[in-house]
Protein backbone atom coordinates (compact mmCIF):
# COMPACT_ATOMS: atom_id res chain seq x y z
CA UNK A 1 0.00 0.00 0.00
CA UNK A 2 0.98 3.32 -0.62
CA UNK A 3 0.32 6.78 0.64
CA UNK A 4 0.58 10.00 -1.15
CA UNK A 5 -0.53 13.08 0.83
CA UNK A 6 -2.49 16.50 -1.22
CA UNK A 7 -0.43 19.23 0.80
CA UNK A 8 -2.51 21.85 -0.58
CA UNK A 9 -5.48 20.39 1.00
CA UNK A 10 -2.98 19.58 3.95
CA UNK A 11 -3.47 22.31 6.96
CA UNK A 12 -1.32 21.17 9.37
CA UNK A 13 -3.39 19.46 12.43
CA UNK A 14 -0.76 16.85 12.91
CA UNK A 15 -3.51 14.15 13.48
CA UNK A 16 -1.77 11.57 10.95
CA UNK A 17 1.86 12.48 12.67
CA UNK A 18 -0.11 11.45 16.16
CA UNK A 19 -1.61 8.02 14.71
CA UNK A 20 0.96 7.05 12.70
CA UNK A 21 3.91 8.57 13.29
CA UNK A 22 6.37 6.19 11.86
CA UNK A 23 4.46 7.29 8.21
CA UNK A 24 4.20 10.51 8.74
CA UNK A 25 6.04 13.29 10.67
CA UNK A 26 6.11 17.43 11.48
CA UNK A 27 9.02 19.06 9.62
CA UNK A 28 9.34 22.42 11.16
CA UNK A 29 5.94 23.80 12.98
CA UNK A 30 4.08 23.11 9.96
CA UNK A 31 5.23 21.31 7.48
CA UNK A 32 4.23 17.60 6.60
CA UNK A 33 6.75 14.83 5.27
CA UNK A 34 5.83 10.97 5.06
CA UNK A 35 6.76 7.32 3.81
CA UNK A 36 4.92 7.04 0.89
CA UNK A 37 5.18 3.30 1.22
CA UNK A 38 3.06 1.41 4.16
CA UNK A 39 4.92 -0.75 6.38
CA UNK A 40 3.06 -4.00 6.61
CA UNK A 41 2.31 -3.49 10.54
CA UNK A 42 1.75 -0.08 10.02
CA UNK A 43 -1.42 -0.24 7.63
CA UNK A 44 -4.24 -0.36 10.37
CA UNK A 45 -2.78 3.25 12.01
CA UNK A 46 -2.24 4.66 8.57
CA UNK A 47 -6.18 3.62 7.66
CA UNK A 48 -6.89 5.71 11.10
CA UNK A 49 -4.68 8.65 10.26
CA UNK A 50 -6.70 8.53 6.37
CA UNK A 51 -10.01 8.51 8.40
CA UNK A 52 -8.89 11.21 10.60
CA UNK A 53 -7.83 13.44 8.64
CA UNK A 54 -10.06 17.24 9.03
CA UNK A 55 -9.36 17.85 5.53
CA UNK A 56 -9.10 14.02 4.16
CA UNK A 57 -5.95 15.25 2.25
CA UNK A 58 -4.28 11.29 2.32
CA UNK A 59 -4.96 8.75 -0.49
CA UNK A 60 -3.93 5.57 0.44
CA UNK A 61 -4.24 2.62 -2.16
CA UNK A 62 -2.39 0.09 -3.99
CA UNK A 63 0.91 1.21 -6.26
CA UNK A 64 -0.92 2.21 -9.70
CA UNK A 65 0.39 0.57 -12.61
CA UNK A 66 2.71 -1.92 -10.56
CA UNK A 67 1.86 -4.61 -12.84
CA UNK A 68 3.10 -2.95 -15.59
CA UNK A 69 6.41 -3.52 -14.59
CA UNK B 1 -23.87 10.01 -29.00
CA UNK B 2 -23.35 8.93 -25.05
CA UNK B 3 -22.77 5.46 -26.29
CA UNK B 4 -20.44 7.08 -28.71
CA UNK B 5 -18.28 8.84 -26.31
CA UNK B 6 -18.18 5.93 -23.61
CA UNK B 7 -15.97 3.59 -25.74
CA UNK B 8 -13.39 3.86 -28.37
CA UNK B 9 -9.81 3.91 -27.79
CA UNK B 10 -7.96 6.59 -25.26
CA UNK B 11 -4.85 6.89 -25.57
CA UNK B 12 -2.84 8.85 -22.71
CA UNK B 13 0.82 10.06 -23.66
CA UNK B 14 2.81 10.68 -20.31
CA UNK B 15 2.19 8.46 -17.60
CA UNK B 16 3.14 10.54 -14.11
CA UNK B 17 0.51 12.26 -12.06
CA UNK B 18 -1.66 13.92 -14.51
CA UNK B 19 -1.80 10.44 -16.93
CA UNK B 20 -2.41 8.48 -13.83
CA UNK B 21 -5.46 10.86 -12.25
CA UNK B 22 -6.49 11.22 -15.85
CA UNK B 23 -6.83 7.60 -16.55
CA UNK B 24 -8.63 6.87 -13.23
CA UNK B 25 -11.10 9.64 -14.10
CA UNK B 26 -12.03 8.58 -16.92
CA UNK B 27 -12.75 4.85 -15.76
CA UNK B 28 -15.57 6.60 -12.76
CA UNK B 29 -16.36 8.65 -15.44
CA UNK B 30 -18.23 5.45 -17.44
CA UNK B 31 -15.08 4.85 -19.91
CA UNK B 32 -15.27 1.43 -20.70
CA UNK B 33 -13.18 1.44 -24.50
CA UNK B 34 -9.75 0.84 -24.49
CA UNK B 35 -7.14 2.86 -22.25
CA UNK B 36 -3.27 2.41 -23.17
CA UNK B 37 -0.57 4.87 -21.26
CA UNK B 38 2.40 5.90 -22.87
CA UNK B 39 5.24 6.79 -20.44
CA UNK B 40 9.27 7.31 -21.69
CA UNK B 41 10.33 6.50 -18.08
CA UNK B 42 10.38 2.50 -17.16
CA UNK B 43 8.48 2.81 -14.00
CA UNK B 44 4.68 3.16 -12.86
CA UNK B 45 3.82 6.70 -11.70
CA UNK B 46 5.43 8.11 -8.76
CA UNK B 47 5.06 11.20 -6.89
CA UNK B 48 7.66 13.87 -7.53
CA UNK B 49 7.27 16.62 -4.70
CA UNK B 50 9.00 14.20 -2.34
CA UNK B 51 12.44 14.29 -4.28
CA UNK B 52 13.70 17.22 -3.20
CA UNK B 53 12.94 16.85 0.09
CA UNK B 54 12.60 13.50 2.02
CA UNK B 55 14.61 11.43 -0.87
CA UNK B 56 17.40 14.01 -0.47
CA UNK B 57 17.05 14.28 3.35
CA UNK B 58 17.89 10.12 3.07
CA UNK B 59 14.44 9.51 4.32
CA UNK B 60 12.95 7.43 1.24
CA UNK B 61 14.55 5.55 -0.99
CA UNK B 62 14.03 7.28 -4.17
CA UNK B 63 12.59 4.22 -6.13
CA UNK B 64 9.52 4.16 -3.42
CA UNK B 65 7.69 7.21 -4.35
CA UNK B 66 5.00 5.30 -6.14
CA UNK B 67 1.78 7.15 -6.57
CA UNK B 68 -1.13 5.14 -5.32
CA UNK B 69 -4.27 4.55 -7.16
CA UNK B 70 -7.88 5.42 -6.54
CA UNK B 71 -9.31 2.27 -8.64
CA UNK B 72 -7.77 0.05 -11.06
CA UNK B 73 -7.77 1.81 -14.63
CA UNK B 74 -7.48 -1.63 -16.32
CA UNK B 75 -5.19 0.10 -18.94
CA UNK B 76 -2.38 -1.39 -21.57
CA UNK B 77 0.64 0.23 -20.08
CA UNK B 78 3.38 1.09 -22.52
CA UNK B 79 6.34 2.30 -20.15
CA UNK B 80 9.93 2.57 -20.83
CA UNK B 81 8.99 3.96 -24.47
CA UNK B 82 8.94 7.75 -25.90
CA UNK B 83 6.22 9.05 -28.04
CA UNK B 84 8.16 10.35 -31.20
CA UNK B 85 5.20 11.77 -32.99
CA UNK B 86 1.38 12.21 -33.58
CA UNK B 87 -0.56 12.22 -36.67
CA UNK B 88 -3.69 13.98 -36.62
CA UNK B 89 -4.84 13.02 -39.61
CA UNK B 90 -4.41 8.77 -39.15
CA UNK B 91 -4.69 9.43 -35.57
CA UNK B 92 -2.06 7.79 -34.17
CA UNK B 93 0.72 7.76 -31.87
CA UNK B 94 4.19 6.92 -33.00
CA UNK B 95 6.89 5.20 -30.44
CA UNK B 96 10.67 5.43 -30.46
CA UNK B 97 10.50 1.42 -31.04
CA UNK B 98 9.20 1.92 -34.15
CA UNK B 99 5.13 0.97 -33.02
CA UNK B 100 1.78 2.83 -33.89
CA UNK B 101 -0.79 3.17 -31.32
CA UNK B 102 -4.04 4.24 -32.51
CA UNK B 103 -6.85 6.61 -30.82
CA UNK B 104 -10.05 7.78 -31.29
CA UNK B 105 -9.26 10.42 -28.48
CA UNK B 106 -5.68 11.77 -26.98
CA UNK B 107 -4.57 12.95 -23.85
CA UNK B 108 -1.06 14.70 -24.03
CA UNK B 109 0.54 14.64 -20.22
CA UNK B 110 4.21 14.99 -21.53
CA UNK B 111 4.96 17.43 -18.61
CA UNK B 112 8.39 18.47 -18.45
CA UNK B 113 12.17 17.39 -18.19
CA UNK B 114 14.85 19.35 -16.30
CA UNK B 115 16.80 21.84 -18.05
CA UNK B 116 20.44 20.89 -18.36
CA UNK B 117 23.67 22.66 -18.20
CA UNK B 118 24.10 24.15 -21.27
CA UNK B 119 27.41 23.90 -21.92
CA UNK B 120 27.53 19.79 -23.14
CA UNK B 121 31.20 18.99 -21.75
CA UNK B 122 30.61 20.50 -18.16
CA UNK B 123 27.16 18.78 -18.22
CA UNK B 124 28.92 15.89 -18.50
CA UNK B 125 31.36 15.88 -15.81
CA UNK B 126 31.05 13.45 -13.06
CA UNK B 127 29.46 15.38 -10.08
CA UNK B 128 26.91 17.71 -12.49
CA UNK B 129 23.13 16.81 -11.77
CA UNK B 130 19.70 17.75 -12.50
CA UNK B 131 16.96 16.81 -10.21
CA UNK B 132 13.44 15.70 -12.07
CA UNK B 133 13.10 12.21 -12.09
CA UNK B 134 13.23 9.34 -9.82
CA UNK B 135 16.34 7.96 -11.01
CA UNK B 136 18.77 11.56 -11.06
CA UNK B 137 16.90 11.80 -7.60
CA UNK B 138 18.34 8.99 -6.26
CA UNK B 139 21.85 9.14 -8.45
CA UNK B 140 22.06 12.71 -6.36
CA UNK B 141 21.23 11.31 -3.34
CA UNK B 142 23.51 8.45 -3.30
CA UNK B 143 26.48 11.39 -3.91
CA UNK B 144 24.86 13.55 -0.78
CA UNK B 145 25.49 10.29 1.28
CA UNK B 146 29.02 10.26 0.11
CA UNK B 147 29.47 12.90 1.53
CA UNK B 148 30.73 15.88 -0.42
CA UNK B 149 33.30 18.58 0.71
CA UNK B 150 30.98 21.40 -1.08
CA UNK B 151 27.96 21.29 -2.98
CA UNK B 152 27.04 23.96 -5.70
CA UNK B 153 23.39 24.78 -6.52
CA UNK B 154 22.94 26.16 -9.39
CA UNK B 155 19.33 28.68 -9.81
CA UNK B 156 17.25 29.39 -6.47
CA UNK B 157 13.81 28.71 -7.62
CA UNK B 158 11.78 26.33 -5.44
CA UNK B 159 13.59 23.32 -6.37
CA UNK B 160 17.09 24.84 -5.89
CA UNK B 161 16.15 26.30 -2.49
CA UNK B 162 15.07 22.75 -1.29
CA UNK B 163 17.83 20.87 -2.25
CA UNK B 164 20.11 23.41 -0.28
CA UNK B 165 17.55 23.16 2.68
CA UNK B 166 17.76 19.12 1.99
CA UNK B 167 21.78 19.92 2.16
CA UNK B 168 22.21 22.06 5.03
CA UNK B 169 19.88 19.44 6.76
CA UNK B 170 22.67 16.82 6.41
CA UNK B 171 25.20 19.33 7.19
CA UNK B 172 26.64 19.73 3.92
CA UNK B 173 28.68 23.18 2.87
CA UNK B 174 26.69 24.18 0.03
CA UNK B 175 26.99 27.38 -2.03
CA UNK B 176 24.07 29.09 -3.80
CA UNK B 177 24.09 30.68 -6.82
CA UNK B 178 21.92 33.04 -8.17
CA UNK B 179 21.70 35.40 -11.30
CA UNK B 180 18.12 37.35 -9.98
CA UNK B 181 18.23 39.66 -6.90
CA UNK B 182 17.21 36.98 -3.86
CA UNK B 183 15.89 33.30 -3.92
CA UNK B 184 12.48 32.67 -4.97
CA UNK B 185 11.94 36.00 -6.49
CA UNK B 186 10.80 34.91 -9.64
CA UNK B 187 7.80 33.38 -8.07
CA UNK B 188 6.94 35.46 -5.09
CA UNK B 189 8.45 39.11 -5.38
CA UNK B 190 10.78 41.06 -3.78
CA UNK B 191 9.59 41.11 -0.45
CA UNK B 192 9.42 37.56 0.13
CA UNK B 193 12.77 36.87 -1.97
CA UNK B 194 14.70 39.27 0.47
CA UNK B 195 13.01 36.96 3.24
CA UNK B 196 13.96 33.67 1.75
CA UNK B 197 17.31 35.28 1.21
CA UNK B 198 17.98 35.86 5.15
CA UNK B 199 17.08 32.80 5.57
CA UNK B 200 19.36 31.05 4.04
CA UNK B 201 21.99 32.60 4.87
CA UNK B 202 20.73 32.37 8.52
CA UNK B 203 20.81 28.52 7.86
CA UNK B 204 24.41 28.68 6.62
CA UNK B 205 24.05 28.95 2.87
CA UNK B 206 26.61 30.55 1.20
CA UNK B 207 24.06 32.39 -0.91
CA UNK B 208 25.47 34.78 -4.34
CA UNK B 209 22.97 36.51 -5.80
CA UNK B 210 23.17 38.75 -8.81
CA UNK B 211 25.95 36.29 -10.43
CA UNK B 212 26.06 33.58 -12.80
CA UNK B 213 28.16 30.42 -12.83
CA UNK B 214 30.43 31.10 -15.87
CA UNK B 215 31.99 27.49 -15.80
CA UNK B 216 31.87 24.21 -14.16
CA UNK B 217 35.61 22.90 -13.90
CA UNK B 218 37.17 19.67 -13.98
CA UNK B 219 39.03 16.87 -15.11
CA UNK B 220 36.66 14.12 -15.49
CA UNK B 221 35.05 14.48 -11.98
CA UNK B 222 33.74 17.97 -10.95
CA UNK B 223 36.44 20.30 -9.22
CA UNK B 224 35.08 23.37 -8.56
CA UNK B 225 33.05 26.36 -10.88
CA UNK B 226 34.15 30.10 -11.76
CA UNK B 227 31.36 33.13 -11.32
CA UNK B 228 30.32 35.73 -13.41
CA UNK B 229 32.02 38.28 -10.58
CA UNK B 230 35.22 36.77 -10.73
CA UNK B 231 35.59 34.65 -8.13
CA UNK B 232 35.87 30.71 -7.58
CA UNK B 233 34.90 27.99 -5.32
CA UNK B 234 35.84 24.21 -4.79
CA UNK B 235 33.10 22.03 -5.29
CA UNK B 236 32.64 18.29 -6.02
CA UNK B 237 28.69 18.34 -6.49
CA UNK B 238 27.09 20.83 -8.46
CA UNK B 239 22.56 20.71 -8.80
CA UNK B 240 21.49 22.52 -12.01
CA UNK B 241 18.32 23.76 -11.04
CA UNK B 242 17.23 26.27 -14.04
CA UNK B 243 13.85 25.31 -14.22
CA UNK B 244 12.19 23.03 -16.93
CA UNK B 245 12.06 22.38 -20.57
CA UNK B 246 8.23 21.47 -22.04
CA UNK B 247 8.44 18.04 -23.79
CA UNK B 248 6.68 18.83 -26.86
CA UNK B 249 9.69 18.28 -29.61
CA UNK B 250 7.66 15.18 -30.42
CA UNK B 251 4.75 17.58 -31.50
CA UNK B 252 6.15 19.51 -33.91
CA UNK B 253 4.88 18.08 -37.03
CA UNK B 254 1.52 17.66 -35.41
CA UNK B 255 0.19 20.58 -36.59
CA UNK B 256 -0.78 21.89 -32.91
CA UNK B 257 -0.15 24.67 -31.01
CA UNK B 258 2.98 23.19 -29.09
CA UNK B 259 6.47 24.60 -28.30
CA UNK B 260 8.51 25.66 -25.95
CA UNK B 261 5.77 27.23 -23.23
CA UNK B 262 3.79 24.74 -24.02
CA UNK B 263 0.14 22.83 -25.84
CA UNK B 264 -2.06 25.82 -26.17
CA UNK B 265 -5.47 24.34 -25.19
CA UNK B 266 -9.10 26.38 -24.17
CA UNK B 267 -9.99 26.00 -20.54
CA UNK B 268 -12.10 22.49 -21.38
CA UNK B 269 -8.32 21.19 -22.16
CA UNK B 270 -8.64 20.78 -26.09
CA UNK B 271 -5.88 21.68 -27.36
CA UNK B 272 -5.68 24.32 -30.35
CA UNK B 273 -4.03 23.80 -33.76
CA UNK B 274 -1.49 26.19 -35.12
CA UNK B 275 -4.02 28.21 -36.45
CA UNK B 276 -6.07 28.39 -33.14
CA UNK B 277 -8.41 26.16 -34.47
CA UNK B 278 -9.92 23.79 -31.39
CA UNK B 279 -9.28 19.97 -31.51
CA UNK B 280 -12.37 17.70 -30.38
CA UNK B 281 -10.10 14.64 -30.16
CA UNK B 282 -6.81 15.97 -28.64
CA UNK B 283 -6.38 17.04 -24.81
CA UNK B 284 -3.67 18.45 -22.98
CA UNK B 285 -2.95 18.64 -19.13
CA UNK B 286 -0.56 19.29 -16.46
CA UNK B 287 2.75 20.82 -16.98
CA UNK B 288 2.67 20.27 -20.52
CA UNK B 289 -0.76 22.85 -21.12
CA UNK B 290 -0.97 26.72 -21.51
CA UNK B 291 -4.75 27.46 -21.02
CA UNK B 292 -6.53 30.59 -20.76
CA UNK B 293 -7.54 31.52 -16.90
CA UNK B 294 -10.45 33.88 -16.47
CA UNK B 295 -9.27 35.04 -12.85
CA UNK B 296 -6.13 36.34 -14.75
CA UNK B 297 -7.60 38.20 -17.68
CA UNK B 298 -7.16 35.02 -19.51
CA UNK B 299 -3.41 35.08 -19.77
CA UNK B 300 -2.70 31.97 -21.27
CA UNK B 301 -1.23 30.23 -18.10
CA UNK B 302 1.19 26.82 -17.82
CA UNK B 303 1.70 26.39 -14.46
CA UNK B 304 4.22 23.17 -13.07
CA UNK B 305 1.86 22.72 -10.43
CA UNK B 306 0.89 19.06 -8.54
CA UNK B 307 -2.78 20.25 -8.05
CA UNK B 308 -3.05 21.55 -11.39
CA UNK B 309 -2.14 18.09 -13.11
CA UNK B 310 -4.69 16.49 -10.39
CA UNK B 311 -7.21 19.02 -11.23
CA UNK B 312 -6.86 19.71 -15.01
CA UNK B 313 -6.17 15.85 -15.80
CA UNK B 314 -9.79 15.07 -14.19
CA UNK B 315 -11.32 17.97 -16.09
CA UNK B 316 -9.77 17.00 -19.15
CA UNK B 317 -10.90 13.14 -18.57
CA UNK B 318 -14.23 14.29 -17.69
CA UNK B 319 -14.56 16.20 -21.31
CA UNK B 320 -13.18 13.17 -22.95
CA UNK B 321 -16.53 11.14 -22.16
CA UNK B 322 -18.92 13.86 -22.32
CA UNK B 323 -20.53 15.58 -25.27
CA UNK B 324 -20.41 19.60 -25.61
CA UNK B 325 -22.89 21.01 -23.06
CA UNK B 326 -22.17 18.87 -20.55
CA UNK B 327 -18.04 19.74 -20.14
CA UNK B 328 -16.51 21.53 -17.73
CA UNK B 329 -13.90 23.99 -17.61
CA UNK B 330 -10.64 23.98 -15.48
CA UNK B 331 -11.50 27.16 -13.54
CA UNK B 332 -9.28 25.98 -10.51
CA UNK B 333 -7.62 28.25 -8.82
CA UNK B 334 -3.78 27.70 -8.84
CA UNK B 335 -2.10 26.32 -5.83
CA UNK B 336 0.96 25.12 -4.53
CA UNK B 337 3.55 24.32 -1.42
CA UNK B 338 6.91 24.25 -0.87
CA UNK B 339 9.10 23.19 2.52
CA UNK B 340 12.57 24.08 3.06
CA UNK B 341 14.70 25.62 5.87
CA UNK B 342 12.01 24.23 8.21
CA UNK B 343 9.15 26.54 6.90
CA UNK B 344 5.81 25.75 5.39
CA UNK B 345 5.50 27.84 1.96
CA UNK B 346 1.89 27.58 0.58
CA UNK B 347 0.66 29.61 -2.02
CA UNK B 348 -2.84 30.52 -4.01
CA UNK B 349 -3.62 32.73 -7.36
CA UNK B 350 -0.60 34.05 -8.99
CA UNK B 351 2.02 36.08 -7.22
CA UNK B 352 3.42 36.84 -10.14
CA UNK B 353 0.32 38.65 -11.86
CA UNK B 354 0.57 41.59 -9.36
CA UNK B 355 2.04 45.28 -9.18
CA UNK B 356 1.40 45.61 -5.04
CA UNK B 357 1.70 43.28 -2.13
CA UNK B 358 1.13 43.48 1.19
CA UNK B 359 1.66 41.90 4.71
CA UNK B 360 -1.86 40.85 5.69
CA UNK B 361 -0.93 38.73 8.79
CA UNK B 362 2.49 38.31 10.73
CA UNK B 363 5.36 39.73 10.27
CA UNK B 364 8.44 39.19 8.15
CA UNK B 365 10.75 39.14 11.40
CA UNK B 366 8.84 35.83 12.75
CA UNK B 367 9.07 34.28 9.28
CA UNK B 368 5.33 33.76 10.10
CA UNK B 369 2.62 35.36 8.28
CA UNK B 370 0.38 36.18 4.59
CA UNK B 371 1.45 38.17 2.14
CA UNK B 372 -1.69 39.49 0.15
CA UNK B 373 -0.71 40.31 -3.87
CA UNK B 374 -2.71 42.65 -5.77
CA UNK B 375 -3.35 44.02 -9.36
CA UNK B 376 -4.98 47.09 -9.92
CA UNK B 377 -6.57 47.43 -6.94
CA UNK B 378 -7.79 43.71 -6.85
CA UNK B 379 -6.81 41.11 -4.56
CA UNK B 380 -4.66 38.31 -6.95
CA UNK B 381 -2.51 36.23 -4.74
CA UNK B 382 -1.92 34.81 -1.35
CA UNK B 383 1.10 33.31 0.55
CA UNK B 384 1.86 32.13 3.53
CA UNK B 385 4.79 31.18 5.37
CA UNK B 386 3.95 28.79 8.68
CA UNK B 387 0.39 30.10 8.37
CA UNK B 388 -1.45 27.91 6.13
CA UNK B 389 -4.71 28.02 7.61
CA UNK B 390 -5.21 31.26 6.66
CA UNK B 391 -5.16 30.42 2.62
CA UNK B 392 -8.99 29.33 2.29
CA UNK B 393 -10.24 33.07 3.38
CA UNK B 394 -7.48 34.32 0.64
CA UNK B 395 -8.58 32.23 -1.86
CA UNK B 396 -12.07 33.15 -1.55
CA UNK B 397 -11.05 36.93 -1.79
CA UNK B 398 -8.91 35.56 -5.53
CA UNK B 399 -12.14 34.08 -5.98
CA UNK B 400 -14.54 37.00 -6.45
CA UNK B 401 -11.91 39.26 -7.09
CA UNK B 402 -11.89 41.24 -3.60
CA UNK B 403 -10.58 44.63 -3.59
CA UNK B 404 -6.76 45.25 -2.57
CA UNK B 405 -5.38 45.82 -0.44
CA UNK B 406 -8.00 43.43 1.91
CA UNK B 407 -9.43 45.16 4.85
CA UNK B 408 -6.82 44.34 7.76
CA UNK B 409 -7.02 41.49 9.82
CA UNK B 410 -8.83 42.04 13.97
CA UNK B 411 -6.14 40.31 15.82
CA UNK B 412 -3.15 41.22 14.27
CA UNK B 413 -0.46 43.74 14.78
CA UNK B 414 0.53 44.44 11.46
CA UNK B 415 3.83 44.86 10.87
CA UNK B 416 3.64 46.80 7.94
CA UNK B 417 0.27 47.74 6.77
CA UNK B 418 1.16 49.53 4.02
CA UNK B 419 0.98 47.73 0.09
CA UNK B 420 4.35 48.00 -1.27
CA UNK B 421 5.38 47.36 -4.95
CA UNK B 422 5.77 43.38 -5.13
CA UNK B 423 8.81 43.71 -7.51
CA UNK B 424 8.50 40.78 -9.31
CA UNK B 425 11.13 40.22 -12.30
CA UNK B 426 11.16 39.97 -15.76
CA UNK B 427 11.71 36.24 -15.78
CA UNK B 428 14.83 36.96 -17.93
CA UNK B 429 16.73 37.90 -14.98
CA UNK B 430 16.48 34.96 -13.09
CA UNK B 431 18.85 32.10 -12.95
CA UNK B 432 15.83 29.28 -13.26
CA UNK B 433 12.69 28.91 -15.42
CA UNK B 434 9.77 30.24 -13.73
CA UNK B 435 7.23 27.65 -12.21
CA UNK B 436 4.28 29.68 -13.56
CA UNK B 437 4.60 31.40 -16.75
CA UNK B 438 2.32 34.05 -17.76
CA UNK B 439 2.74 33.25 -21.49
CA UNK B 440 -0.45 35.51 -22.80
CA UNK B 441 -0.31 39.31 -23.66
CA UNK B 442 -1.39 41.75 -22.09
CA UNK B 443 -4.23 43.71 -23.91
CA UNK B 444 -3.90 46.62 -22.02
CA UNK B 445 0.14 46.71 -22.76
CA UNK B 446 -0.04 47.55 -26.66
CA UNK B 447 3.84 46.72 -26.60
CA UNK B 448 5.65 43.63 -28.31
CA UNK B 449 8.86 42.84 -26.79
CA UNK B 450 11.56 42.37 -29.66
CA UNK B 451 14.56 40.73 -28.83
CA UNK B 452 17.51 40.41 -30.92
CA UNK B 453 19.13 36.69 -31.74
CA UNK B 454 21.84 36.41 -29.51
Amino acid sequence: MNVVVDLNRCQGYAQCAFLAPEVFTMHGEEALLYHPVVPDGQLERVRRAVAACPVQAILMGEEAGAGAR
Amino acid sequence: MRGEVRDGRIVIVGASLAGLRAAETLREKGFTGSLTLVGEEPQPPYDRPPLSKQVLLGRVPADRTGLPRRRDVEAQWRLGVRATGLDPIGKRVLLADGEEVPFDRLLIATGTRARPWPNPAEAALDGVFTLRTSDEARRLAERLDAGPRRVLVIGAGFTGSEIASACRERGLAVTVAERGPAPLVGALGGTLGALAAKLQRAHGVDLRCGVTVTALEGDGRLTGAQFSDGTHIDADVAVVALGAIRNTEWLAESGLAAGPRGVTCDAGCRAFDMYGIVTDDVFAAGDIARFPHPLFEYQLLSLEHWGNAVAQAEVAAHNMVNPGPRRLPHLTVPAFWSSQFGLNIKSVGVPTFSDQVVIAQGSLKDARLVAVYGYRGRVTAAVSVNQARSLAYYQRLIETAAPFPPAPGAADQIESPVPVPSDVPDPKLLSHGPTVALTGHMPDRRLTVVQPAR
